[in-house]
């Protein structure tokens, strides 16, 4: 070990800025200590007591005094030079960097920077999502919470504190809002119109607004209210505030309302708020008589795209008729040269599902027609699907099930699961029709047709070594203006050999009349 | 309020999957992503109970009535007395400290030494040996200098016989004290308490506290905004660099004790003390933030952070709507650099009472203006005005008479709210002093070290 010293003449450095120097002398190559100070008495006084000086030297005040500790001496030289030659340079920090900013870390913070936001979209983990919910209505702001896993115990509060405040609480679990032409979450491109939407269901909302896009027509505004808004204990909070906005909006000529069927007070109250709106209300309650909702403006329909088609013919002014409950001619071409290619065992459909309204409206429509269909999320109890893994006569599974998205992505973005259960489906020799969704918009997957063609092929390539063949109908529900676009996506996947309806709905009727009397 | 939105420009502040706040701006749409993390450290019902407060109307007006007592404050410097004289109430047998209550047992080194060094200076025990026992053997009552409206640096020990500065805030009629700052080295404020220690308080109890006081007289008391105003234009932030201010004092009291019938040698004496010491101010400026957040204290739901102190063991913070409330964590280590021949082995976790500047909006709110003192981390002056801007976030206003010239003579952010705290996490700067662990050796760095969130998610638990 070496201790060596030097003296630079002349050189002031104050003493923090010497200490900064010290810790970066300490850090050279076989150094162990090391220490930059003006050459007072005290100073020097200090190196001593600290073991560094091996004895006093004669204090200069104007110079600067460099010790260092090191390997050996060839060490503490080129160390003493380095620093020397560190000390006689400019520093690099000539100031021309700007002031680092801090980005916004609370509501609160982001308003300093955002003086003029009047929305909140929350996505955080269900456990923290109302806290920040309760915090942007404290500020005035509307909220949309995309978070699932919020309780209803705190989800009411909320929905109360909002309607003292006449501020919106979309959600939670809300996965879809259009405002103001701006899709929020999994959204949308749709057209702007004259067709108001408040919708309990995600992908139900996705549905109608894409159909009415699809139908020539177009949207004021789409408001989610989560799952749990028309059970009894929440009373339809944020539905009946989207009716009155609605009804108050003058851009709105027709109210759209998507739902499973309330609880039957819950029912009334939106019925009563609909009846007053006087204007037209499009009621689709899936799974509810629409003979039990109609009446007066209120015209109460069985599907979702009934629903669609219902609202453009009323905000153009024409009359709604009764909806066919059949499948449109159209369509029915399509069913013998499907039933052609299947062979005789092959009997029944397999529905894989992404949207969880598109699944749960698919299970009403093929029960109608055809019985019995299991699935996870089953109209009738005795019709659970046991192993949800492997189906069983008619199924129709939703993959976006919270049972499968554990530690992975939602099947709109992640098509891992279905693919493998689209070739797992094509080994079975029973499969006849491989039902699907197909969801485009913001928030999914940039070319679902894409994910999917590879699947599809290799089914077909399974069922053609078994000498069979499979038959894929589907829907897809999205825009021309959606990133995906709509064409592009239908003209992929029907080179591929899919049948596409515009609908999932009269999918859902076209796969029954495939596998139905042959 | 529903279709007000609906004609409205939808702006959005996205809290979660930064794709949303994309996809908003790739439809023509207006967001802002919030660099979101779970508040109070993921404790749900410390965040839900925050969500209540933020802009609730009750707290809002109660930290109206704080901040505004707070900022009104006019602190004058009176004059000095004996602790026991000066302080009301204080107890024949009692002993302040810097920080939250800590017991004998727990006291860092440093407090310890400190401690022994006030019984033999008050004779309560006529050795080291005998002292620490009758500190340990339960005779005597140790308590926080918050407690008597007083503050003290690092272990910040004040007894009855001690000279204390005495500040009295002429908005609001409340005083505060400190004791008067040693020097630098071995002095008590860092454990030491040698023969040399000892003489030199004996001098300031009999010389130096009589002569300020006599100077203190012949000026009607000293206003003290005006004097850490003009310093943070000289460089200073009035924590951990008073040379600009100790000089403007210097400058106020010297002709002052000229006029006063001291002795020419005392005289020097003093005058000579005063000016080899750059941190003479330092106990004055914590003093004069003292009178001015204490004004703030006591409204009734207010958020208002009116103490942060630290024993060394412990880190505390007081608020306003809490009344005599602690929230602890334990004391972080400070960040910064060491004096020739220590390194962080060395040191103490944070100590000292002179958080209390930072509480008032200066000290490490104030770097912008003492560019100086980032360097103990490594910063540059943009780093240092990065810091006060930072602080800007957790505070409920500025202080117009403090104003920053590196920040284009921007007002000081001033008034620690506890729910800003716990919702950005962001933690207020403070610029301290390092002291050695063992009692007696002294100051061996300097640097910057931050206030534990722990302590003001605390405050609102139990708002």
């Amino acid at each position: 070990m070496t201790t060596s010293q030097r003296m630079i003449k002349n050189l002031y450095r104050d003493s923090v800025s010497l200490m900064q120097f010290s810790e970066k002398l300490r850090a050279l190559e076989g150094i162990q200590q090391a220490s930059a100070v003006m050459a007072t008495e005290n100073n020097i006084s200090l190196l001593v007591e600290a073991g560094l000086l091996s004895g006093a030297v004669p204090p200069s005040p104007n110079d600067l005094l460099i010790v260092v500790e090191g390997r050996d001496e060839s060490a503490t030289t080129t160390a003493l030079d380095a620093a020397e030659a560190m000390l006689k340079t400019k520093s690099a920090d000539t100031g021309e960097g700007g002031v680092r900013r801090v980005p916004p870390r609370s509501l609160e913070m982001s308003l300093e920077s955002m003086p003029s936001a009047n929305f909140v979209l929350i996505s955080t983990p269900g456990e923290y999502a109302a806290a920040e919910a309760r915090k942007a209505l404290q500020l005035g702001l509307h909220v949309m919470m995309f978070s699932d896993n919020v309780s209803m115990e705190e989800e009411i509060p909320l929905k109360q504190y909002a309607r003292e405040h006449d501020l919106l609480v979309m959600g939670p679990d809300c996965g879809t809002a259009i405002i103001n032409g701006i899709p929020l979450g999994f959204a949308n491109v749709v057209r702007r119109g004259d067709i108001g939407v408040v919708a309990a269901s995600g992908t139900g909302l996705q549905q109608v607004t894409s159909l009415i896009d699809r139908f020539g027509a177009g949207i004021t505004q789409a408001m989610g209210t989560g799952g749990h808004d028309l059970k009894s204990e929440v009373g339809g909070i944020t539905m009946l505030q989207g009716i009155e906005a609605l009804a108050k909006d003058k851009a709105t000529k027709v109210i759209l309302l998507v739902s499973k069927p309330p609880s039957p007070d819950v029912m009334k109250n939106v019925l009563d708020k609909a009846a007053k709106s006087k204007k037209p209300v499009v009621v689709e309650f899936i799974g509810a008589d629409p003979q039990t909702i109609t009446g007066g403006n209120i015209h109460g329909v069985k599907t979702l795209e009934d629903a669609a088609r219902a609202a453009v013919l009323l905000s153009k002014g024409k009359t709604v008729k009764k909806f066919s409950n059949t499948l449109p001619a159209r369509y029915k071409s399509l069913v013998k040269p499907a039933q052609k290619k299947l062979k005789k065992g092959q009997r029944y459909i397999r529905g894989l599902f992404s949207g969880g309204t598109f699944c749960y409206e698919t299970v009403l429509l093929l029960s109608e027609a055809l019985g019995k269909v299991y699935s996870n999320t089953p109209i009738k109890k005795d019709e659970k699907i046991p192993n949800v893994w492997k189906s069983l006569e008619h199924t129709v599974i939703d993959l976006g099930d919270d049972l499968f998205t554990q530690g992975r992505p939602h099947p709109m973005i992640d098509f891992r699961l279905r693919n493998e259960r689209i070739l797992q489906e094509a080994k079975d020799p029973e499969t006849a029709v491989i039902l699907l969704d197909v969801v485009l918009g913001y928030g999914s997957n940039m070319d679902p047709a894409g994910e999917l063609i590879p699947a599809i092929q290799g089914a077909q390539k399974i069922a053609a070594k078994a000498k069979r063949n499979l038959v894929f109908v589907g829907s897809v529900c999205g825009t021309e203006s959606d990133p995906q676009n709509l064409s592009r996506q239908e003209a992929r996947l029907r080179e591929v050999g899919v049948i596409l309806t515009d609908s999932n709905a009269q999918a859902a009727r076209l796969a029954a009349a495939i596998v139905g009397a042959r | 309020m529903v279709n007000k939105l609906f004609e409205q420009e939808l702006q959005v502040i996205n809290v979660g999957l930064s794709s949303f706040a994309e996809s908003i701006q790739q439809t023509g749409g207006k967001s802002l992503q919030l660099d979101w993390r779970p508040p109070a450290s993921g404790d749900r019902g410390i965040g839900m109970k925050l969500a209540l407060r933020v802009n609730d109307p009750q707290v809002e007006a109660a930290n109206r009535t704080a901040h505004e007592r707070f900022l009104s404050a006019q602190p004058i410097l009176m004059g000095v007395d004996a602790a026991r004289n000066a302080i009301p109430n204080l107890g024949e047998r009692t002993l302040l400290h810097a920080g939250p209550p800590i017991e004998w047992s727990r006291m860092c080194g440093p407090m310890q030494g400190a401690m022994i060094g006030a019984i033999l200076y008050e004779g309560w025990a006529k050795d080291p040996e005998s002292a620490r026992d009758l500190a340990a053997g339960g005779g005597l009552h140790f308590a926080p200098c918050h407690h008597f409206g007083a503050v003290g640096p690092m272990s910040g020990v004040i007894s009855p016989s001690m000279p204390v500065w005495i500040v009295k805030n002429q908005d609001h009629g409340n005083l505060s004290f400190s004791n008067l700052n040693e020097g630098l080295g071995k002095v008590l404020r860092f454990g030491a308490n040698d023969a040399s220690v000892l003489e030199r308080l004996q001098w300031m109890g009999a010389v130096l506290g009589p002569a300020m006081n006599a100077a203190l007289r012949q000026l009607g008391g000293v206003e003290l905004r005006p004097i850490i105003a003009q310093a943070l234009h000289m460089g200073d932030e009035c924590h951990n660099r008073n040379a600009a201010a100790s000089s403007l004092l210097f400058k106020r009291l010297t002709p002052a004790l000229l006029k006063t019938d001291l002795p020419q040698s005392d005289l020097a004496r003093v005058l000579e003390f005063i000016a080899g010491n750059d941190h003479f101010f330092l106990n004055i400026s914590m003093a004069c933030c003292k009178a001015m957040l204490d004004a703030g204290h006591g409204v009734a739901g207010s958020t208002l952070v009116t103490a942060m102190a630290r024993n060394g063991v412990e880190f505390g913070v007081r608020m306003s709507g809490t009344g005599d409330a602690w929230f602890t964590a334990p004391a972080p280590m400070v960040a910064g650099l060491f004096f020739p021949g220590y390194s962080p082995s060395d040191a103490a976790p944070d100590l000292g009472d002179s958080a209390i500047t930072e509480t008032a909006g200066i000290g490490g709110f104030a770097m912008g203006a003492a560019p100086a003192i980032v360097q103990f981390v490594g910063g540059t002056p943009q780093d240092a005005i990065a810091y006060t801007r930072e602080m800007y976030h957790i505070t409920m206003g500025v202080n117009g008479g403090f104003t920053l010239p590196p920040l284009n003579f921007d007002a000081a952010p001033a008034g620690i709210d506890a729910r800003k705290v716990v919702d950005t996490g962001i933690a207020p700067v403070i610029n301290t002093g390092i002291a050695h662990k063992d009692a007696g050796v002294g100051q061996v760095g300097a640097g910057i070290t931050r206030a534990p969130l722990a302590c003001f998610e605390q405050a609102i638990a139990n708002s």
